[in-house]
């Protein structure tokens, strides 16, 4: 070290000793910014709190993490009395906040301190910073996301570190990403990394980089400008494209809720020719069986709630069955042959059973949960669809191909289509027709059930479930060819895809006006809908 | 057998008469003895998942008052008529309680349709009706008293709340379909534009009754909101259609800190049918949320909870209409001294009694009433947060200063005006541009 050079090092390394002190957590003598930080957590206002978060983190003390993580929880606490601050950790004991030791306080004599949106995004970046360094590859991985969202100018050297000490491949991309999105607007950075930072977001090329580009000023420098003109309208191009694949998914997954709707529909108004009211009630309470079911596993078995949905699956498919079987022999069978009575008896029949339901459950809907492995979403060349969803077009498709082996490779398959065909034939080569015509009703009924099964995971449940699906129903199994199982598939997912494909430019309300125009002026076109089945059997 | 029976309902009868504490001589008699109130709420089809709460709470209110000694030294009889979600079946209904049951006053309705749908009822028959539901305003009647929030008692110091505090510039207003959320947004967009929000930072989407589909508008909601600026949905969907849509947000990982939405018509009871984890921060302006920690409200509580008889049911802000709507007509009885429909639209102008979130609402000359405005965060619990109030309680401006055509408008039901859509611009009644 020269003296020439001595005090404007000094002053550097003055500067830089007061930034790691900042980061190395003093323990200084006298007003001590640790009980400062964490007093103004029980000020009781959200700016105050606000502050606090930002004074806590300033001084890096080493409990910092757990307090700011356990706030956005809600779980931070404070004493009225002597603004004394406490926090629960993920493992739900009480600690006392600057020590980290445990407490033995009661709950009760503690406040908590509250939260606003605003104050949970102070959390969101305070902990992106926290835990760039965390050992945990998918802490870190989460904490690199929230720097990327909450483009905190302040977190730039931490994020610099970290991409230095990161080497999980997958988590340094979102830094360098997350560190170009700080460059990027940052007038104080060169050129050449600027633009560098352009082109790393160019890359990424998804909604969320677009939103970063943006953030480029009008006053920076032109070529910056037009790189990062081009790379939004390049992403946008992109955009445009996965915005079709996206609504084609979006409609495969209405396509298939329509499916699963409307395919025990095809069987007891399309194989059997009953104009089947209550239809949507099966689904109703298909669904009000796995609330039940649900309740159950809660009281009894909490263990078993992931599996919850496919325990509630058979009993939906029993349940719903056994009522249908029900309606048949003491209401439908007296009525074959006379489809307004049946139109109306069943119509009745649904009023009856809503009315049912809401006596014995009351009005309101019913919360049914969702099984962890079904939450959140995917993404597949930016095509995003939620796991729900993805679940419901598998489960659509597996019931679509179990009835189709049901109708056409068992006994029972043979004898619904003999009796259908022709009645007295059937009867006459020993065919029991009353008990079939009961079985099949059971049938359609059943998986109406499991229907409603599926449908608790993406609308209410409530009294008035089905007959939000009946319209719908009755519109897949017509236009798709009454009697033809592969018809209703293929009409369910063209009524979705083309519903999607319509929404985003007429609106959800037009969208499903203009679908049922042409789906009418098909039925006047071709009566028999997409696939007529021919022969005989048709005059029958 | 049978006449263990008929002895049986006849001792049950007996107490119940006791128990009511009025002596049974004759029908007619006990006809005049009781005052009835009528409820016309549905208690079936697509609404009754609403509107059976307010029933139960008007059978409530009327029973605690009944225990406090009546009214006018005599006791009140509930009539409850079940228009079935039906809008023309609500202006039958209302004609039967009126004409046929000769109640004193009516509470009831929830959508703005069933509204208009019983107003000419209420006109002709010169009756009252109690509103409970917060709606779009543009409405002054006589017959009516509405106890709910006009646009500028929640929609507004919404938007201002999300402004200020969140800093948003970008806005999606998505509604159902149907008068409320196409007149509320009509006001807002006007409001927002005076703010100086420009046309391309407005998104409004209308969505059909019970839409359950809620995939491409969440993905349009996001796309929208990655343009830069913070963007916020301010949510006029209705009814049953508000789950599927916060499902789908939380599926598609719309959190609050990122777009938060504002809903006028997601209270308590339709969080009941939700886990709302994944929605925590997600806001709701009403003027009553059942977290306020105030005694009234900790007394209403209690006494709701105790009467339905089931400790996790919820109260919302429609039940707390009710409440004060119900007390405000019986301090009015009082007042005129008889229930005469004319001395008792008198007498409520000026009424003021105790809301449940500390204060006391008072009815105005144009007969909507004071009342404070609550912004409250979604918890995991279900409940709301309180995180903005407003500093005292506002006056309702059922004519929008927003709107043309409703800007000149005020209602002043006192003599001698006695108008609901005074221009005064022209100085006449009839309100007319």
């Amino acid at each position: 070290m020269t003296n020439g050079c001595g005090p404007k090092f000094m002053r550097i390394l003055r500067m830089a000793l007061i930034a790691i002190s900042f980061i190395a957590a003093p323990a200084a003598a006298g007003a001590d910014p640790i009980d400062d930080a964490l007093a103004r957590f029980a000020g009781g206002s959200f700016d105050d709190t606000q502050a606090g978060i930002e004074a806590l983190v300033a001084t890096g003390h080493e409990t910092a993490a757990d307090v700011i993580g356990a706030l956005g929880e809600g779980n931070l606490l404070f004493r009225q009395t002597d603004r004394a601050v406490f926090y629960r950790g993920p493992d739900g004991v009480l600690r006392e906040a600057r020590s980290g030791e445990p407490s033995d306080l009661a709950p009760a004599t503690l406040q908590s301190v509250r939260v606003n949106n605003r104050v949970r995004r102070a959390v969101q970046g305070a902990m992106g910073g926290l835990t760039l360094m965390s050992p945990d590859p998918a802490r870190r991985l989460s904490a690199a996301n929230a720097t990327f969202r909450s483009r905190d100018p302040a977190s730039l050297p931490l994020l610099e570190t970290a991409i230095a000490q990161e080497s999980v491949p997958r988590i340094r991309t979102v830094l360098v990403e997350a560190r170009a999105a700080l460059i990027l607007p940052l007038s104080a950075a060169p050129l050449e990394e600027r633009l560098a930072a352009a082109e790393v977001l160019a890359a990424r090329g998804d909604q969320a980089a677009m939103v970063a580009l943006r953030s480029v000023p009008t006053d920076a420098p032109e070529e910056l400008r037009a790189a990062a003109d081009s790379a939004i309208a390049t992403i946008e191009r992109r955009q445009t494209y996965i915005a079709v694949g996206q609504n084609i998914a979006f409609g495969i997954s209405l396509g298939s809720v329509l499916l699963l709707a409307a395919i025990g529909l095809a069987i007891t108004f399309g194989v059997m020719g009953v104009i089947n009211m209550a239809h949507g009630e099966m689904v109703m309470i298909g669904a009000y069986t796995t609330y039940v079911v649900q309740q159950v596993i809660r009281a009894y078995a909490p263990g078993l709630f992931d599996a919850s949905l496919l325990i509630a699956i058979p009993s939906a498919f029993i349940v719903a069955g056994a009522i249908g079987i029900a309606i048949e022999r003491g209401i439908i069978r007296w009525l074959y042959g006379r489809p307004l009575e049946t139109l109306l008896a069943t119509w009745g029949l649904s009023l009856v059973l809503q009315q049912a339901v809401r006596s014995i459950f009351g009005p309101t809907n019913k919360q049914v949960g969702t099984p962890s492995f079904m939450q959140g979403s995917v993404e597949i060349f930016g095509i995003g669809m939620t796991l729900n969803r993805v679940s419901i077009v598998l489960f659509a498709l597996t019931v679509f191909i179990l009835l189709l082996v049901i109708l056409h490779r068992t006994a029972l398959g043979l004898q619904v289509r003999a009796v259908t065909q022709n009645r007295r034939m059937a009867g006459s080569m020993g065919i029991r027709t009353g008990r079939v015509d009961a079985l099949t009703f059971g049938l359609g009924s059943g998986i109406a059930g499991i229907a409603g099964v599926a449908l608790t995971q993406i609308d209410n449940v409530s009294p008035n479930l089905g007959q939000g699906y009946i319209i719908d129903s009755f519109l897949v199994v017509v236009f798709g060819g009454v009697g033809s199982l592969w018809g209703t598939l293929i009409a369910a997912m063209s009524i979705g895809v083309a519903n999607k494909l319509l929404e985003p430019y007429a609106g959800a309300v037009l969208g499903k006006i203009i679908l049922l125009v042409v789906v009418i002026l098909f039925i006047q076109k071709r009566p028999r809908g997409l696939f007529a089945q021919k022969g005989r059997a048709v005059e029958a | 057998m049978m006449k263990t029976g008929i002895k049986g309902l006849a001792g049950l009868a007996m107490a119940a008469g006791l128990m009511a504490g009025t002596v049974m001589s004759a029908s007619d008699a006990r006809a005049q003895e009781t005052i009835k109130v009528g409820i016309l709420h549905s208690l079936s089809g697509t609404m009754a998942i609403s509107e059976t709460t307010l029933k139960d709470v008007m059978l409530m209110l009327i029973e605690e008052q009944n225990k406090k000694g009546g009214l006018l030294g005599k006791q009140l009889e509930a009539v409850v008529v079940d228009p079935a979600s039906d809008w023309p079946l609500f202006a039958e209904r209302a004609r039967e309680l009126i004409s046929v049951q000769e109640v004193s006053a009516v509470f009831g309705c929830w959508t703005s349709v069933s509204r208009k749908s019983v107003l000419p009822v209420f006109e002709e028959l010169n009756s009252i009706l109690f509103y409970p539901v917060q709606y779009e305003g543009e409405e002054s009647q006589r017959n009516v008293f509405y106890t709910g929030a006009a646009p500028n008692q929640q929609a507004i110091p919404a938007v201002d709340y999300l402004m200020a505090e969140e800093g948003v510039e970008r806005w999606v207003l998505a509604g159902t379909d149907y008068v409320y959320p196409r007149t509320t947004n009509r006001i807002l967009e006007a409001y927002l534009k005076s703010k100086g929000v420009a046309d391309e930072d407005i998104m409004i989407n209308y969505t059909p009754f019970g839409h359950s589909d809620w995939q491409t508008i969440v993905s349009d909601i996001k796309s929208f909101g990655s343009a830069g600026k913070k963007t916020a949905v301010v949510s006029t969907i209705n009814g049953d259609a508000n789950v599927p849509f916060y499902l789908e947000l939380g599926n598609q990982g719309v959190s609050a800190t990122d777009i938060p939405v504002v809903a006028f018509s997601v209270g308590e009871e339709e969080l009941a049918g939700l886990d709302t984890a994944p929605l925590v921060g997600h806001l709701a302006a009403w003027n009553y949320f059942m977290s306020v920690d105030t005694p009234e409200n900790a007394q209403f509580i209690e006494t709701w909870q105790a009467f339905i008889g089931d400790e996790n049911r919820v109260t919302n802000d429609p039940m707390e209409a009710h409440y004060i709507g119900f007390n405000m007509w019986v301090k009015a009885v009082e007042k005129a001294g008889t229930t005469d429909t004319d001395a008792v639209i008198e007498a409520m102008i000026g009424v003021a009694v105790p809301n449940l979130t500390g204060g006391y609402s008072a009815m105005m000359p144009n007969h909507h009433i004071t009342k404070p405005v609550l912004i409250g965060e979604i918890q995991a619990d279900g409940q709301f947060d309180v995180v903005w109030e407003t500093a005292g309680l506002e006056v309702a401006q059922e004519w929008s200063p927003y709107l043309e055509g409703s800007r000149d408008l005020i209602a002043d039901w006192r003599k001698p005006l006695e108008c609901g859509n005074f221009n005064v611009k022209t100085g006449t009644c009839g309100g007319g541009s």
